[in-house]
């Protein structure tokens, strides 16, 4: 048992007021030297999980029950002053956010220092200096006074969160809890963050808990791999067997949902939510949404049971599991390898380039876009992908310069100062559903807004025309009534969808429209699109970040850097064989799971 | 929701296969509508609101001047104007609270005299609410230079003590009651924007804003229909602000013989025309006081009550 560097036993974390469990029965164990992968969707319960190997809660939750053993002491009984010490010097913690984790109003210099000074590095402050220039040289960031006198917001994303690390890995601490350290960064600034935390792990010999909801991360970096759901572990197992043979049909389904870059299948979304804390069901909490349901499922938990050697599982059924074929039925074909049918061209930008301000933000991009098609822009943050998309809809506010032709027609400026038609069929579907559906008004009302607009209906005509839209979209009329807080993200991105096709549009662009989402209501989002494309003939253009979506969802793909258009062409074309080096770089950098 | 229940999870919620028809993946994917079904967001403030003791204080003691404002003048033993006594006399049982400075009844001016101070200062609110909030509006989502147009004519009358303000108008035009509430109400009028350029700015930034914009909603519906809604709570803790400083002005005005004028009942007049006596007859002076004072207190503590609803919602998740 001396190898084991943390264990947790029966962790319990419920809300104080009203004993709500967020986490119930969580038991880990990690070793020296290893990287333990923590996955699961948003309010599974992982990140409070991990806060717990740090004795630590927010504010209003509570440890109710359970050991967390490090090096075998429990650490839920020590001392504020033993907690104090501990943290930072044995375990150390790198939160998601780094704008968010930096003080703003310090320079980096004090503030990677204090971490030194508070643990008592060295001896002097000499050897806390040498100290400090060491930790920049290990995640590649200049120990330059000019570089150390920087305030964070002088840094870029990928800069801020080297520093964080580098504060994680100051005091050489034996453990480290990694919260999501990379989601919200570019995939290269990702690639080159993870390489940084794989070789200071390695080098270090530091043991590390990665928490994600990114299952492609975790296959680059983790040794083990605990999946949770709502609140619990359904499967652990070596990297190995969480990804070539998972047994919980949850772990299955999480798996199928995500898109890959050389798939040739479309990404498959689970059905359902995951249960919100105080409104799982009794049994096993995925009984709901999984296909190999039982009647024992939906009363008794599952215990967590050896299905194989390191592999263990909380599932009623994983002796019939375990021997049947390890992914769930193929889906299909991604759409480029399918026949569509495609119309005549319908939105056409000639050497278009713009500006936020004196700062050009697209630089002469061409671009056509036939009806029926399904056109991806590929690039990072700033690549000028989002100005692009904006420019066609007439959002974007700075100067524009070119020619944008729509159906033949030279669309003008900004959307209020164009006809009503173009107006009409031209949608545009926003990054984040929790903030492009009006809080105060009802799924009805913001389904009327384009109806009333655009045509001249009567109320059962109306009515009829929603249902309809939200039937395209998979939702059941009965949301009509609800507000936007009353639904799950998904359900209001679809909602969204909905309201743009209310307008009956030749074109939708959607902006980044599954960033915001779960994988496994990705995956859902992009099938409703694409069965939209298949049905209604509809272009699409769509804006991702993400690499392996385009693959599965766009024909044509325009992949964008500095506001430059570096590489066009089909979908196999571009993501077969990349003639840019650009594309090339940003395959490379996109994790994949081993097939 | 038609019949306001909430559809259940799908049983088997195994994939259907491809090519199923739109009715099939909505059956599949319904389950997703489990989300709980939340009261409006509105409930939950005034719920949290009322949660407080002093919101309950501020109320009650609210209700009771508004009531004795309204059903006074029913009540009252005698006419305002009626004189019953000598002048300063002691309580009697003519005149349970004494007389004033010239024999008339005391309690029949205070049941009188609550009107004119309520309802001057919920009409002079009112018309600085609805100038202060059209006009934050407008200046938090128009241009830049229009935004700075409107917010430095407001500074210019934010230079003078409001008070001083409408002394000044009224000095010219005389103590007209129309002028002393749009006066007040002007008066509030920047102060009421600046709160509402402030929300204006943060709302506007939202997507939901720009894609009323990107189908062409007109400006005038984006600020009346998308952007007022969602500023409404601070809004709400403004007016009740508002509402308890107009109180303290209309009545100060009518101390200092501004307001409503003799030989009309009203408290504020009424602290002035018999200050004189304050040793021998002090009901006719404390008892005015007090009940404005009251009002005061009142509308404050509702207020107080509702920015810690708003502001202090600490909500549980799934809670």
């Amino acid at each position: 048992m001396d190898e084991q560097l943390v264990r947790v036993e029966h962790l319990r974390v419920e809300l104080e007021s009203s004993g709500i469990q967020i986490d119930d029965d969580v038991s880990l164990s990690l070793n020296c030297g290893e990287v333990l992968g923590l996955v699961g969707e948003s309010g599974s319960g992982k990140t409070t999980a991990a806060g717990s190997l740090l004795a630590y809660q927010r504010r209003g939750a509570r440890i109710a029950a359970g050991k967390v053993l490090l090096k075998g002491r429990d650490v839920l009984s020590f001392s504020p002053r033993e907690l104090r010490t501990t943290r930072g010097d044995v375990i150390a913690y790198v939160p998601q956010d780094p704008s968010m984790s930096l003080n703003p109003a310090l320079r980096i210099h004090t503030q990677l220092l204090e971490v030194l000074e508070e643990h008592g590095f060295g001896n002097s402050s000499g050897d806390r200096e040498e100290r400090l220039r060491d930790m920049m040289d290990e995640v590649l960031l200049p120990g330059d006074v000019d570089f150390l006198n920087r305030y964070p917001h002088q840094l870029s994303g990928g800069q801020q969160q080297r520093v964080v690390v580098a504060m994680a890995f100051a005091c050489r601490p034996a453990v480290i809890v990694l919260d999501e350290p990379t989601t919200g960064l570019d995939v290269t600034t990702q690639a080159h963050i993870l390489e940084t935390i794989r070789r200071l792990l390695a080098q270090y010999g530091v043991s590390a808990v990665y928490v994600t909801h990114d299952l492609a991360v975790i296959a680059t970096v983790a040794d083990r791999v605990a999946v949770m759901y709502a609140g619990r572990l359904v499967e652990t197992g070596s990297r190995q067997q969480i990804f070539s043979k998972p047994v919980h049909p949850y772990t299955r389904k999480l798996l199928s949902a995500v898109p890959d870059v050389k798939a040739r299948t479309m990404p498959q979304g689970i059905p359902g939510v995951a249960p919100r804390p105080g409104h799982r069901p009794a049994g096993c909490a995925f009984s709901d949404r999984c296909d190999q349901v039982v009647d024992r499922c939906r009363h008794e938990v599952p215990p967590m049971e050896q299905v194989a050697i390191g592999q263990h599982a909380a599932c009623w059924r994983w002796a019939d599991l375990v021997s049947c074929s390890q992914r769930t039925g193929e889906g299909s074909l991604c759409r480029w390898l399918r026949p569509t049918k495609q119309g005549g061209g319908l939105l056409e930008l000639t050497d278009v380039s713009a500006w936020h301000g004196r700062r050009q933000t697209l630089d002469n991009v061409e671009l056509a876009v036939r009806s029926g098609e399904c056109l991806a822009l590929v690039g990072e943050s700033g690549s000028g992908k989002t100005t692009l998309a904006r420019c066609i809809v007439g959002l974007h506010k700075g100067r524009v310069e070119g020619t944008i032709t729509f159906g033949g027609q030279v669309l003008g400026g900004m959307a209020r100062k164009r006809p009503r038609r173009t107006r009409q069929a031209i949608q545009y579907i926003f990054q984040s559903p929790y903030s492009s559906l009006n809080p105060r008004k009802t799924v009805a009302q913001l389904l009327g807004q384009p109806l009333k607009i655009f045509f001249d209906l009567r109320p059962q005509e109306m009515e009829r025309r929603m249902v309809e839209a939200l039937a395209q979209v998979a939702l059941d009329g009965s949301v009509m009534g609800c507000y936007p807080d009353q639904i799950s993200g998904g359900e209001r991105q679809r909602v969204a969808i909905a309201r743009a096709l209310c307008a009956q549009p030749a074109l939708l662009i959607c902006d980044e429209v599954t960033s915001s989402l779960d994988v496994s209501v990705q995956a859902t989002i992009v099938e409703v699109l694409s069965r939209l494309i298949d049905e209604t003939g509809v272009a699409v253009v769509f804006v991702t970040h993400h690499l392996a979506l385009v693959r599965a969802i766009a024909q044509e793909v325009v992949v964008m850097s500095d506001g430059r258009i570096v590489e066009a062409g089909t979908t196999e074309q571009v993501l077969g064989s990349p003639q840019a080096d650009y594309t090339r770089h940003l395959l490379a950098d996109t994790p994949r799971i081993p097939q | 929701m038609t019949d306001g229940k909430i559809p259940p999870f799908s049983a088997a919620a195994g994939r259907v296969p491809a090519g199923r028809t739109s009715d099939q993946v909505a059956e599949s994917i319904l389950g997703e509508t489990a989300a709980v079904r939340r009261p409006k967001q509105w409930a939950t403030i005034l719920r949290d609101t009322w949660s407080y003791g002093r919101t309950k204080v501020g109320v009650g003691l609210f209700a009771f001047i508004l009531l004795l404002a309204v059903l006074g003048p029913a009540v009252s033993p005698h006419s305002p104007t009626q004189f019953v006594g000598a002048p300063f006399a002691s309580p009697s049982h003519a005149a349970l609270l004494g007389t004033d400075n010239l024999g008339r009844d005391v309690l029949a001016r205070v049941l009188w005299g609550g009107w004119s101070v309520v309802s001057l200062a919920a009409v002079a609110t009112a018309i600085g609410m609805a100038l202060g909030v059209t006009l934050g509006l407008i200046a938090g989502y128009a241009s830049v230079w229009l935004d700075e147009i409107v917010m430095r004519l407001g500074d210019v009358i934010l230079a003078f003590p409001t008070i001083v303000f409408v002394l000044l108008l009224v000095s010219i035009e005389g103590p007209k009651v129309w002028l002393i509430v749009l006066a007040v109400g002007i008066g509030h009028a920047p102060r009421v924007a600046r709160v509402a350029r402030g929300a204006t700015l943060e709302v506007a930034q939202n997507e939901y804003v720009e894609s009323t914009e990107a189908i062409g909603v007109s400006r005038g519906r984006i600020l009346f229909g998308e952007i007022l809604p969602n500023i409404t709570s601070p809004l709400l803790v403004e007016f009740a602000l508002r509402m308890s400083y107009s109180v303290g002005i209309i009545a100060a005005l009518s101390f200092l013989g501004f307001g409503i004028q003799p030989p009309n009942a009203d408290w504020g007049l009424m602290i002035n025309e018999n200050r004189i006596a304050l040793s021998a007859q002090p009901y006719a002076v404390f008892i005015p006081v007090l009940l404005i004072a009251t009002l005061t207190i009142a509308v404050n503590f509702a207020a107080d009550g509702l920015s810690r609803a708003i502001v202090g919602i600490e909500r549980e998740t799934g809670a």
